[in-house]
């Protein structure tokens, strides 16, 4: 029985093409419903669809944000409202992804601890945050601590350089002048140098059979240069306050709508990430940690040079899931009074009537944002997993 | 014999995707129909729909005292909660038959426009773009607000000036955060630092533990929300009027007859008070020769029946809900402690004024 005589309605190949093309009209079908629709609804209420409104000069955005990285006055167009409320996702979601990362792999990593004591603080931690709404904790981080801070008039003051006050956490800052660049740029230097005497060390111990004790006190004793160039050089900006308008001024700000949003988010993450790090860890064989042992080293340093680095491979994918997470989540602004770009562009939609066109843009947003860390997620992936040869 | 084994296996998949596919298609004709039904409702009205479901789905705040608020029991009880009750009074001769939605500033108008309630009585402000390009239609204005600050005593702010580099909450999603940008723009003052918060709770929060040096909001919901702070005393509401706040009810555009009949509604309390017609005195005028009054109640001629409503329907909101007299004291007047001012009927000196009714 040949191919050619089989009909075509029992042909796999065909049935399977066939399946696909009813599928993706299918789904036609629904975008086209669904689009027919809204376009139906906007003429009836006599709406019109469009984005030139943001890039209109001539419109204002005509409200004031107070927590932005850059200038911006009430009479800028609203693209301009769109950017700030951009960098302030983008800040708050950059620094939570550093210290979520960073909490969850201490937190992950005491849970395997052999201190009890340790274990059950991580485990207690773990399973209240990662059990708890995140808005929840949102309102209680802004409500319940910083709204609760000292008021402005009789800050909380911390060795005379920190501020708490609940209308900001201020905290000493580098200005930016010559004198901290030079400093900069003479730490960098030394980090360089650093780097060179280490691996000339290793390479005297190595292949020379030599102590290398020369190179390590030379590398300290950049070490310690490096410390006092920053110390004594470096020019900070100190936050003083100013009883006549009862305000504290210089150094960094931090508003307590951003510190919120950015330790609940933090907190919450790592509880997460810390499994995920949990997780990779147990997934490497007990043997390995056996192996590394009899070799005669040190706990500290099973972990860092065996374990850790086989478990990266298994804690990567599930890693940029928390990560996406984060910078999802980081839309829960509005709920602690923090303008970002969600929040930005509420305002602008009820005051435009565009709120189709606004869901639009926030939406390619943090598609865009998340698409990024996935692509970054996954070449880091693809770095650490085993090349074979 | 292999590929045939393959397609019996692929058979099942084969008839769901087909069943659901076919539920699409279904889906889509529904859609077509559904359509239709709500063009033929569109040229029906919106009265018809609500006298057919026996309630009134009315959009409130639920949050600021005096004008939508859960009292004690339970109950929804304020002036946007009573313009709901002479709704549901007039059309229905019961003031309970109301649906109250809860909205909040940014859900309001997408909840009208989608028909989710049949009117929004959410202390929204009548401005042009709202009217227009948000496809609002606005019955007259049952309260005329301006926009105020309310400082703290401690801040030492005693005017708007006093405001530069100070922090101030605002409410987001209002005209409000657009008019404080204004103002502070004529002032030239640039340092100010507004809060905005999506929770009028969070807001009032904060500006309670002292995030805020000053609120802004409306003047009557300041007075309102004043009066539920821990020490009222310690707060001052300035002086400064930043805007003109005209708030009244709205509904869905493009649908005259519901429109006109919650305008006249709205109007009937006005009138009423004019006529000096109270809930208690009421039956007193069942006889009166007067022919404005006569036709006002419903005892002569056909106005309400020709809009659609009852003839009688004024005479129902009087009965239930009293004049906007008695409404005011009720709610704002009695509780709050806020003089009548503008929102005083033109024969003493203030705004309101219904047009006659013949």
């Amino acid at each position: 029985m040949s191919e050619e005589q089989i009909p075509f309605w029992r042909d796999s190949r065909f049935l399977k093409i066939l399946i696909q093309v009813v599928i993706l009209l299918g789904v036609f079908l629904l975008f086209g419903v669904f689009g027919r629709n809204l376009i139906n609804n906007f003429q009836q209420l006599g709406l019109s669809f469009g984005f030139d409104f943001i890039f209109d000069p001539d419109l204002n955005s005509r409200f004031d944000i107070g927590d932005s990285p850059i200038p911006y006055k009430a009479t800028d167009p609203y693209s301009r409202a769109i950017l700030v409320g951009l960098l302030n996702s983008l800040r708050v979601m950059i620094v939570g992804l550093i210290l979520a990362f960073i909490l969850g792999v201490i937190v992950g990593i005491s849970r395997l601890s052999d201190n009890w004591l340790v274990r059950q603080l991580a485990t207690l931690y773990i399973e209240t945050l990662r059990n708890t709404p995140l808005l929840l904790q949102l309102f209680f981080w802004y409500t319940a601590v910083f709204l609760k801070l000292p008021k402005i008039d009789n800050p909380l003051i911390v060795m005379n350089t920190l501020f708490l006050s609940n209308q900001g956490i201020y905290l000493p800052y580098p200005a930016a002048d010559w004198q901290n660049f030079f400093v900069m740029v003479f730490v960098v230097v030394s980090l360089g140098l650093m780097i060179i005497l280490w691996r000339k060390r290793n390479q005297a111990i190595v292949q020379q059979g030599a102590t290398g004790n020369f190179y390590q006190g030379l590398l300290i004793a950049v070490g310690i240069i490096a410390i006092l160039g920053i110390g004594l050089g470096s020019n900070w900006r100190f936050p003083e306050y100013d009883g006549q308008i009862q305000r504290i001024q210089g150094g960094l700000t931090l508003s307590p709508e951003f510190t919120a949003l950015l330790v609940g988010l933090t907190v919450y993450t790592a509880a997460f990430i810390a499994e995920v790090v949990r997780a990779g860890i147990q997934s490497v064989s007990q043997g390995q940690w056996e192996a590394a042992k009899a070799l005669g080293l040190p706990s500290g340093l099973v972990m860092r040079l065996v374990i850790f680095p086989q478990a990266l491979r298994v804690m990567i994918p599930p890693l940029t899931s928390e990560f996406l997470n984060l910078a999802k989540n980081s839309s829960l602004a509005s709920a602690v009074a923090y303008r970002d770009i969600y929040a930005v562009s509420s305002t602008i939609s009820n005051q435009t009537g565009k709120s189709v066109e606004m869901l639009i843009i926030v939406m390619i947003t943090y598609l865009m944002i998340n698409l990024i860390i996935s692509v970054v997620m996954n070449s880091f992936n693809r770095f650490v997993q085993i090349k074979e040869k | 014999m292999l590929d045939t084994t393959k397609i019996t296996k692929k058979g099942p998949t084969l008839i769901l995707t087909t069943l659901f596919m076919l539920a699409l298609t279904a889906c889509g004709g529904g859609q077509q129909a559904s359509e239709n039904t709500t063009e033929t409702t569109a040229s029906t009205s919106r009265l018809d729909t609500i006298k057919q479901r026996g309630t009134l789905i009315c959009g409130v705040n639920g949050e600021v005292p005096g004008f939508s608020f859960v009292d004690e029991n339970g109950q929804y009880s304020g002036l946007d909660v009573d313009i709901c009750r002479a709704i549901a009074a007039a059309l229905f001769d019961d003031p309970t038959k109301v649906d109250y939605r809860k909205l909040s500033a940014q859900e309001r108008f997408t909840a009208v426009q989608s028909g989710e309630v049949d009117v929004l009585n959410r202390n929204t402000t009548w401005t042009i773009s709202r009217d227009t390009a948000n496809g609002m239609e606005f019955a007259p204005t049952i309260f005329y607000d301006g926009q105020g600050i309310m400082v703290t005593k401690a801040s030492g702010v005693t005017d708007v000036n006093g405001l530069g580099g100070k922090s101030i909450c605002v409410l987001a999603g209002t005209t409000t955060e657009q008019n404080l940008a204004d103002q502070m723009r004529k002032r030239g003052i640039t340092d100010y630092n507004p809060v905005v918060s999506d929770d009028v709770d969070t807001l009032y929060a904060a500006y309670q533990e002292g995030r805020c040096e000053g609120v802004t909001a409306d003047r009557s919901q300041l007075v309102a929300r004043r009066s539920i702070l821990p020490t009222p005393d310690d707060h001052i509401i300035l002086d400064v009027v930043l805007s003109k706040e005209p708030l009244g009810p709205a509904v869905k555009n493009g649908d005259s007859a519901w429109f006109d009949g919650v305008k006249w509604i709205t109007f009937a309390l006005i009138q009423a008070e004019e006529f000096g017609i109270t809930s208690e005195n009421l039956a007193t005028f069942d006889n009166t020769e007067d022919p404005n009054i006569r036709r006002f109640l419903g005892l002569d001629d056909k106005l309400g029946e020709e809009m659609g409503l009852p003839n009688d329907f004024a005479a129902r909101v009087v009965k239930h809900v009293g004049n906007y007299g008695e409404v005011y004291e009720r709610n704002i007047g009695q509780p709050l402690g806020l003089e009548r001012g503008l929102n005083q009927l033109w024969t003493e000196g203030g705004l309101l004024y219904s047009p006659p009714f013949r």
